[in-house]
């Protein structure tokens, strides 16, 4: 099957924009390039459904060649209306991030940091310690 | 003996939650399980004596082959009746060990049972996964034995310890046993032994993966410091887990194996070594303690490299000898444990150097031991005697027939057994000799039955000793496995003058001796202290992990998500490159365009796309995304995707007015406050993700050579499921699952947004306008005298509005279109069967309805238009879908599978109903639901919040 340069080119954009934005430390940002990138990977799926056709709605006279490969708009659909709930629980995201810290900013993660910095130590658990010799307290006689 | 199992499981259950009532009384009620087990397997004796083999068989999980194969053999026999007999008698011992006021004496009660079970399960069990199973349930439950007092650090740290070194050898043990059962064909242990082909190398590596499973649960060199260590277990625990039981998984798995693997090349040498090994050390090291525990602790770590020796020998005379030996040590050894655990409740201590003059006062309980440590030391007439001479016997033919391996066995066991006389001496003088300058600590007396335990047991060392010819009847079973012998060896207490006798003899004088220069002993024993020792090798370990995983953290967790998403981008990019590189199929041809439209709508696209990079207002950047999403609804519309196109549009407004709800409140200015970072390594990720991905997008079109599946999807909709929309069939029926799974992460989302907005509930406070009222109070106010001064309102709780956030044209607007658009919405969702629409578009049109209501009434309003919690639309959305796709399983066919039928509406027509229809129905709660919730959070609770920040009440 052949392909539309012209699908292949403005998707190609898209996920160029997209990953651009998503890298920023800015969320708002990062939340419109990860949208681009919904979209471009929309873009890719249908491009696979290969020639534009007829819509996919059996009627008599058209033959399941003629149409648009059903089976790509499926995912697709399903694609979109998950990159909103993605996209609303991220807008939550960024509200609550700017309500508690007045911040639309990703900063880096302090314990990650600390760690690095070697401040922090793991604590396990003491194995060497043997038990005392009672397992009944003392009572003097 | 499944049903055995089962009261097991239902008895731990039962006696944890008994225990409020009944103290440790509640002992005395799990005793019945152990006791009950034990006169069932009394009453197989007939049957396993003779020579037969009880089997039963429950197919657990058939598609695995998992069945609950269990098989009671002279070995298996032997072993239920020391599991079931001795934990019953410790059950009872521990009635008087507690007090009432023992914390977590019902967990403690339970999980003692629930340990005995899973015990008796392991030494019945057949099939080899059973077996595994068990075995990881006793390390458990050991842990939480070990671990019961929580609040000692001590104590955590042993139990843990315990667990994770009996774990790592079942591990290890597990990929032995599935190498074992893969190689034989068969999960069945007795099959697996009986046709053992010792040469082959697999089963060579599998043997002795199995053999480190066995040796770190017996506490075998290099795996013996967890057992002196769990001795912070309390000690009945210690009676039973570490004297009878858990340790003895081990020896009886060696046991077990040693018919069909003891000649497996390295078998006996590395047995007879380890267990030399730990025998001597444990005994030395026993010698050292002072506390009364300790010296039985390490005692066992040594018998348990003895019998390790023993049972690893891998001859018929040897196996006999283990048998006993194994009885017998289980008898003298929970005896000993019970005694100290005595000793200890009442003199509250177990120092041997802070202890006297309890022998002529506690005269039962100094029997008791005496008789305990003669039958571990083996003298005449007790159990462990005979079960000395038999070793002796067994290992002198042994190494006068094998050499060197044989003498190296007969050896270390010689001079093992004058380190355990030496060590046993020391325990009957430190626990009960009246010492010079020592003051006698008291507590009060003990109540008689505290002992009927170890009296029990002790006797039972004497009478199993006496009737040793007998005992040679039952044991001979597994020593008949190693095949017919020409002159075998019998239990019994006189064999005349022989070698062994001698022997025996030997090391009981140079024993005494031993114990008579212990003040000597423990100088030369202080000199030579160990610079390491296993335990510090076992917490080098530890430590090391942690620094591992520590700087593996610190390396890997940046703490930066541009960091991440930039190293995950290259790690895709680098692969797919890979992948690409050694692609040979290119497309032969290549499209400019579809339609001449595709490149001005493909232009208007990537002219918004590179803009809203470089936007620097927020609402500027949001548009120029949003008209990258018009374009894909365009697109859609003109590449034949009605579906796509409705959707795509809805969806773009939905979120565009999300957009707003929230950017409201950040600043307009976009951006970091300190400007972009490593712009040109982005534009370069970037840049090089997007170009890789179109070359995907061109490869993997040139690869499709094979006829879509779909082209068969027309008819499949028509003729299956009586629609004409393939998309939308393909959603609510021939792929619904994949719907039902799209459900649950919007449902998820939908939550999420909630939670995060809301924090403490699922569902907000708006103030319910009571909608009759409020209908009624509009509709005087639209009749009434139009000359008052305050502008009326055409929607239910438009006047809950500030004056100046009015639209009185939006209102007027909103009250004309909400019931049309209700409507659109159903039609939508009715028709999408057949024509563009379906569960998804109809949700988002309803939800736009309800977006009007929110943008023209406010948070009231909103409340009143959908007065109902968006979860309960979520979660009645998700019932009908699941509804739909479980039902028909009722009618005996698969589920989702869809039926129609057609109703006569009479002169109206008729109507065609599919029941996938309901499954649509769902999807569009599903949507609105989210919406809601959307409106809600984003919408009503935000503005609540900013009212209650502005201190303004509307």
């Amino acid at each position: 099957m052949s392909v539309s340069l012209v699908l292949v080119i403005v998707m190609a954009v898209l996920y160029a924009c997209g990953v651009y934005l998503m890298l920023e430390r800015s969320m708002t940002k990062v939340l419109l390039g990860f949208l681009l990138v919904g979209n471009a990977t929309n873009l890719l799926i249908i491009t696979m459904a290969g020639k534009a056709g007829l819509a996919p709605i059996v009627s008599e006279g058209v033959a399941p060649e003629e149409m648009t490969d059903p089976l790509p708009e499926a995912l697709i659909l399903t694609a979109i209306v998950i990159t909103f709930g993605v996209s609303a629980f991220l807008l939550a995201l960024i509200y609550r991030s700017w309500r508690l810290g007045k911040e639309d900013s990703l900063g880096d993660d302090a314990d990650d940091v600390a760690m690095r910095g070697g401040a922090v130590t793991m604590q396990g658990e003491d194995t060497d310690a043997l038990p005392g010799d009672t397992e009944f307290e003392e009572r003097p006689s | 003996m499944i049903f055995l199992l089962v009261a097991f499981g239902l008895g731990s259950l039962l006696v944890a939650a008994l225990t409020r009532w009944l103290g440790t009384r509640v002992f005395l009620v799990a005793a019945i399980v152990p006791t009950a087990s034990f006169a069932w397997a009394l009453a197989q004796s007939p049957a396993v004596l003779g020579g037969r083999v009880v089997e039963e068989s429950f197919s657990w999980i058939p598609q695995l082959g998992l069945t609950l194969d269990v098989r009671l053999d002279t070995l298996s026999w032997v072993m239920a009746l020391v599991v079931s007999g001795v934990g019953a008698l410790v059950m009872v011992y521990c009635v008087r060990y507690f007090g009432d006021d023992e914390p977590s004496l019902g967990r403690f009660a339970g999980v003692l049972l629930a340990f005995a079970g899973s015990m008796f399960g392991l030494v019945v069990a057949d099939d080899v996964f059973l077996l595994f199973i068990l075995w990881e349930a006793t390390s458990v439950f050991s842990y939480l034995l070990i671990g019961h007092r929580t609040a000692s650090k001590a104590s955590r740290g042993a139990a843990l310890q315990a667990l994770l070194v009996t774990t790592f050898g079942g591990l290890v043990m597990l990929v032995g046993l599935v190498i074992l059962s893969v190689n034989a064909g068969t999960t069945s242990l007795s099959a697996i032994i009986g046709g053992a082909d010792a040469a082959q190398p697999a089963t060579v590596v599998a043997v002795f993966l199995v053999l480190v499973g066995a040796l770190s649960k017996s506490a075998v060199f290099p795996f013996h410091f967890w057992l002196p260590a769990a001795m912070a277990a309390p000690t009945p625990v210690s009676a039973y887990l570490h004297a009878a039981a858990m340790v003895k998984a081990g020896v009886y798995l060696i046991a077990r194996l040693a018919p069909g693997f003891a000649d497996v090349p390295g078998w006996r040498e590395s047995l007879v070594v380890l267990g030399v090994a730990t025998m001597l050390l444990g005994g030395w090291t026993a010698l050292k303690q002072n506390d009364l525990k300790l010296v039985l602790a390490y005692g066992t770590v040594s018998q348990l490299g003895f019998l390790t020796v023993v049972m690893g020998f891998g001859t018929r005379d040897a196996a006999l000898a283990g048998l006993a030996l194994l009885l017998a040590h289980a008898l003298y050894k929970s005896t000993l444990f019970l005694v100290v655990g005595i000793i200890d409740h009442r003199t509250g201590t177990r120092d041997l150097r802070r202890l006297s003059g309890l022998g002529r006062e506690m005269p039962v309980v100094s029997t008791v031991t005496a008789l305990a440590l003669a039958s571990m030391v083996g003298l005449p007439p007790l159990l462990g005697f005979v079960a000395k001479e038999a070793v002796l016997t067994s290992l002198l033919d042994g190494a006068l027939e094998l050499g060197a391996i044989g003498w190296v066995a007969l050896g270390g066991v010689v001079l093992g057994s004058v380190l355990t006389v030496a060590y046993a001496g020391r325990f009957f003088w430190g626990a009960f000799w009246s010492k010079a300058g020592v003051d006698p600590v008291r507590r009060e007396r003990e109540h008689p039955d505290f002992l009927v335990s170890p009296v029990l047991l002790a006797a039972s060392g004497l009478a199993l000793g006496l009737l040793a010819p007998l005992v040679d009847g039952w044991l001979g079973g597994y020593a008949a496995e190693f095949g017919e012998v020409e002159h075998p060896y019998h239990l019994a207490l006189w064999h005349g003058l022989e070698p062994a006798l001698g022997l025996s003899a030997l090391t009981i004088a140079l024993g005494a001796v031993v114990f008579a220069a212990r003040a000597r002993l423990a100088v030369t024993q202080d000199a030579l202290s160990l610079r390491f020792s296993a335990a510090e090798g076992y917490g080098l370990t530890m430590r090391s992990i942690d620094r591992l995983a520590a700087r593996t953290t610190s390396l890997t967790q940046r703490g930066s998500l541009p960091f991440y998403l930039g190293v995950v981008f290259l790690v895709f990019g680098g692969a797919v490159t890979a992948a690409l590189v050694l692609n040979r199929s290119w497309p032969s041809e290549v499209r400019l365009w579809d339609y001449p439209g595709q490149l001005a709508i493909g232009a208007f696209m990537v002219v918004a796309a590179v803009a809203a990079v470089r936007a620097t207002k927020r609402f500027q950047a949001v548009v120029l995304v949003g008209i990258t999403g018009f374009g894909m609804s365009a697109l859609f519309a003109l590449q034949g995707a009605p579906d796509l196109a409705l959707t795509q549009i809805l969806v773009e407004v939905v979120t565009l007015i999300a957009f707003v709800l929230v950017l409201r409140r950040l600043p307009a200015r976009l951006g970091e406050k300190h400007g972009s970072t490593h712009r040109l390594v982005r534009a370069a990720i970037g840049i090089g993700v997007g170009v890789l991905m179109a070359v995907v997008a061109v490869v993997s079109l040139g690869a499709r050579n094979d006829l879509p599946i779909s082209l068969e999807w027309p008819e499949l909709a028509y003729e299956g499921a009586h629609g004409l929309n393939v998309v939308n069939v393909a959603l609510v029926d021939l792929r619904g699952w994949d719907t039902m799974g799209e459900l649950s992460v919007i449902i998820a989302a939908a939550t999420g947004v909630a939670s995060l907005i809301f924090i403490s509930t699922r569902t907000d406070n708006l103030p319910r306008v009571p909608r009759k009222a409020a209908r009624k109070d509009l509709r005087a106010r639209l009749t009434a005298d139009r000359d008052q001064q305050e502008r009326t309102s055409w929607l239910l709780a438009g006047r809950t509005l500030a004056a100046r956030n009015r639209s009185i044209l939006l209102e007027v607007v909103v009250r004309l279109i909400f019931h049309a658009l209700i409507v659109v919405s159903l039609y939508v969702l009715l028709v999408g069967h057949n024509a563009p629409g379906g569960g998804f578009a109809g949700g988002l049109v309803a939800g736009m309805a309800l977006v009007a209501r929110y943008l023209a009434g406010g948070r009231v309003e909103l409340g009143a238009a959908a007065p109902i919690d968006a979860g309960k639309l979520l979660g009645a959305g998700l019932l009908l879908a699941a509804g739909t796709a479980l039902t028909p399983l009722f009618f005996g066919v698969d589920a989702l599978t869809s039926t129609w039928f057609t109703i006569e509406l009479g002169p109206l027509g008729s109507l065609d109903f599919v029941t996938s229809t309901v499954f649509d129905i769902g999807v569009y709660l599903v949507v609105i639901g989210l919406v809601l919730d959307v409106l809600r959070s984003l919408g009503a609770e935000v503005d609540r919040q900013q009212e209650e920040e502005a201190g303004v009440s509307s």
